[in-house]
């Protein structure tokens, strides 16, 4: 019988298999960041053992940074010592990092693509569930806890059972207005928050094949928040495209050997999945969340639902818990939900796509009065080439802050935070409770959505304009 | 890792689905460096409303937590485990949890059991009829007893065997090292490197 892509890809790493045990992988690109690090680190230097592979791990300081003044010290001190702390794991294990004010800076899952680190066939992880982004690749990419970041800095291996595969086929074609962030919010209303669990998800279909490298990571991205273990997508030209000529990727002979392999990796046509979706791209438009998970999201042009909708009684209290803590009534229109806060960023949205799609929407026109809108790229290179395009002007004109690159306010670990009872429109991952600041309350929104609400203060599609 | 075989003890009802790991440890206190003293931070959005039902006194002490489904989604913090930990939990039952959580539970000895939905809600009611109510979970039995209740859950052998010892996946990796130079040495050259 045939294999999926994650079965190739996973096959190919096994440096151990033994009857009863987890599969021992070996992990070919380990992304760190200051947060699920320090205890690693520590744990290593109180066992006296080193970095198996410094070469195959990358560090780069993201979610403390402020976004503001990026050459000041970092103003809180709990931030400042976490930031120290990787600084000083990284120079004395001879990681390789970027720190503040490096113009390879950025958030690490905008980094390990932009370097051309994250390739089609590989295994990446990271302490931090978002790594699902590099699945995008072709590669299977997970998160992991601290343990096991500990784990793969001694040994590079991690020991895993073999997770479950997933199909999910988005037929058609993305009508016009429709982004990857819309894609993958209708997805995980779909299926659920729980509806990936102990799966890889492999998004295929021509509308997934029709995504550009910059969508395909937005709906990878989200693969964690349906609870996937890993979200992936088949290499094809795209993919070659965009890699081609990147600093980490090969050139020349050894080029074309890798290209040559990526090619095997696609699911064979009689590869079986232990569960398949089908999804009509035709019927999708612009979605928002509504409520405090991220499946609880529905089209913009619908109303904030009621629980009495709901069979189930756990997601009939939780829509009820979640209505109570956002502020909202059952039979409101998404579209008369008035934000106070936009913010256009994350490793979900930041990158230079993303930000176009924004800039579009904004320019000529004007940020609502009592607005805040903050856009945060999502890594320096990628503020350099929309400073190259002029996009921080046209942002600027409309009233909007033009920040430095980080994390922000997708999870407010910086001073980027809503305060208590502040809504926000955000083209970030998480509407948990708080997320964004203690009592804070986000709507998931695609960049073009976010700027539009921007300019009306109340959550509204670019087409609505 | 503490070793984990048989625990007992009173228990606490969470009746909450998607409960994430920022409700569960906010971002706040990820900062520290440390990995003790998250216990303060447990829930600690939640917690100041005096309502909430750690905040009851009748559970005081208790050692196991009846959460509700898709526990611990989200954000793969670790401190998420810590901090149930280090508050004097030992297990957690649910009717599902997130992969991560789970996989950093059974890294860190916090024994994540999985029962079926009714059975975790009998669980829940028992307790809140009676908090002095002390429940049993039994790792070598893979069974949970008490409160009327006597229910198996799975848990594959070896971990059971790992749990049991209170071993680290490091060491236990470490003996095959020499399987890790000799795959090294078959991969591709043109992967890339970070340096
Ligand atoms: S942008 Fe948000 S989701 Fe992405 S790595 Fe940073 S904190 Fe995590």
């Amino acid at each position: 019988m045939g294999r999926t892509l994650a079965e190739k890809v996973w096959d190919a790493h096994v440096v151990r298999r033994a009857d009863g045990e987890p599969d021992l992988l070996y992990i070919d690109l380990h992304l760190v960041h200051e947060v699920t690090s320090p205890q690693a680190f520590e744990a290593l230097r109180l066992a006296g053992r080193p970095v198996r592979r410094p070469d195959l791990t990358l560090a780069t300081e993201d979610h403390n940074v402020p976004t503001t003044d990026t050459l000041a010290p970092i103003a809180d001190p709990v931030s400042a010592a976490q930031v120290e702390a990787l600084r000083k794991n990284c120079a004395e294990f001879g990681v390789r990092l970027y720190p503040m004010n490096d113009p390879g800076q950025g958030i690490v899952h905008v980094v390990g693509p932009q370097l051309g680190l994250s390739q089609p066939g590989m295994t990446i992880v990271c302490g931090d569930s978002h790594t699902s982004t590099h699945g995008a690749f072709g590669a299977l990419a997970f998160g992991i806890g601290t343990s096991q970041v500990e784990h793969v800095l001694a040994t590079q291996t991690l020991p895993q059972r073999r997770p479950k595969t997933m199909a999910i086929t988005v037929e058609g074609e993305l009508p016009p207005g429709v982004t990857a962030k819309d894609l993958i919010l209708a997805i995980i209303a779909r299926i659920g928050t729980g509806g990936g669990a102990g799966h890889v998800i492999e998004y295929r279909g021509a509308a997934i094949r029709g995504l550009s490298m910059e969508g395909r990571m937005t709906v990878c991205n989200m693969s964690i928040e349906a609870g996937a273990r890993a979200g992936m997508i088949a290499p094809d030209d795209t993919t070659f495209e965009y890699l081609a000529g990147r600093d980490r990727v090969a050139s020349g002979p050894a080029w074309d050997e890798a290209v040559a392999y990526w090619r095997t990796l696609a699911s064979d046509p009689d590869a079986e999945f232990d569960r398949e979706v089908v999804i009509d791209a035709a019927s999708l438009t612009p979605y928002v969340t509504w409520g405090t998970n991220p499946g609880q999201a529905a089209p913009l042009g619908s109303r904030v639902p009621a629980p009495a909708d709901y069979d189930d009684p756990a997601a009939r209290a939780s829509a009820q818990r979640a209505l109570a803590y956002m502020g909202l009534t059952a039979g409101t229109p998404l579209a008369e939900v008035a934000v106070d806060t936009v913010f256009i960023g994350s490793c979900t949205n930041g990158r230079l796509s993303d930000l176009r799609a924004a800039a579009d929407v904004l320019r000529g026109r004007q940020v609502a009065g009592g607005v805040r809108v903050l856009v945060v790229p999502g890594s320096m290179q990628v503020k350099a080439q929309a400073e190259a395009e002029g996009l921080d002007q046209v942002f600027e004109a409309a009233g909007a802050q033009w920040r430095s690159a980080g994390c922000s306010m997708c999870l407010g670990m910086n001073p980027d935070t809503l305060r208590p009872g502040e809504r926000s429109a955000s083209t970030s991952n998480r509407n948990f409770e708080g997320r964004q600041g203690p009592g804070g309350r986000t709507h998931l929104v695609s960049p073009a959505v976010a700027a539009a609400t921007a300019v009306t203060g109340r959550l509204t599609a670019p087409a609505d304009l | 890792m503490e070793a984990f075989t048989i625990h007992t003890g009173r228990a606490v009802p969470l009746r909450r689905s998607d409960v994430d790991t920022d409700q569960i440890i906010p971002s706040e206190w990820l900062k520290r460096i440390e990995r003790t003293g998250f216990g303060a931070g447990l829930f600690a959005e939640w917690r100041a409303d005096p309502g909430f039902v750690l905040n009851d006194p009748t559970h005081a002490g208790a050692s196991i937590l009846l959460a509700g489904p898709d526990f611990g989604t989200g954000s793969s913090r670790e401190h998420a485990v810590w901090a149930l930990q280090d508050y004097g939990f030992r297990a957690v039952i649910s009717s599902r949890f997130a992969d991560i959580f789970r996989g950093n539970a059974l890294g860190n000895g916090l024994l994540p059991v999985t029962l079926p939905a009714e059975t975790v809600e009998a669980l829940q009611a028992a307790v809140e009829a009676d908090p002095t109510v002390e429940i049993t979970v039994d790792l070598d039995a893979r069974q949970v007893r008490g409160a009327g209740v006597e229910a198996s859950f799975e848990l594959d052998d070896f971990t059971r065997w790992r749990l049991m010892e209170g071993l680290d996946d490091v060491g236990l990796t470490l003996r095959h090292e020499e399987r890790i130079t000799v795959f090294e040495g078959t991969r591709p050259a043109w992967l890339p490197t970070s340096v």
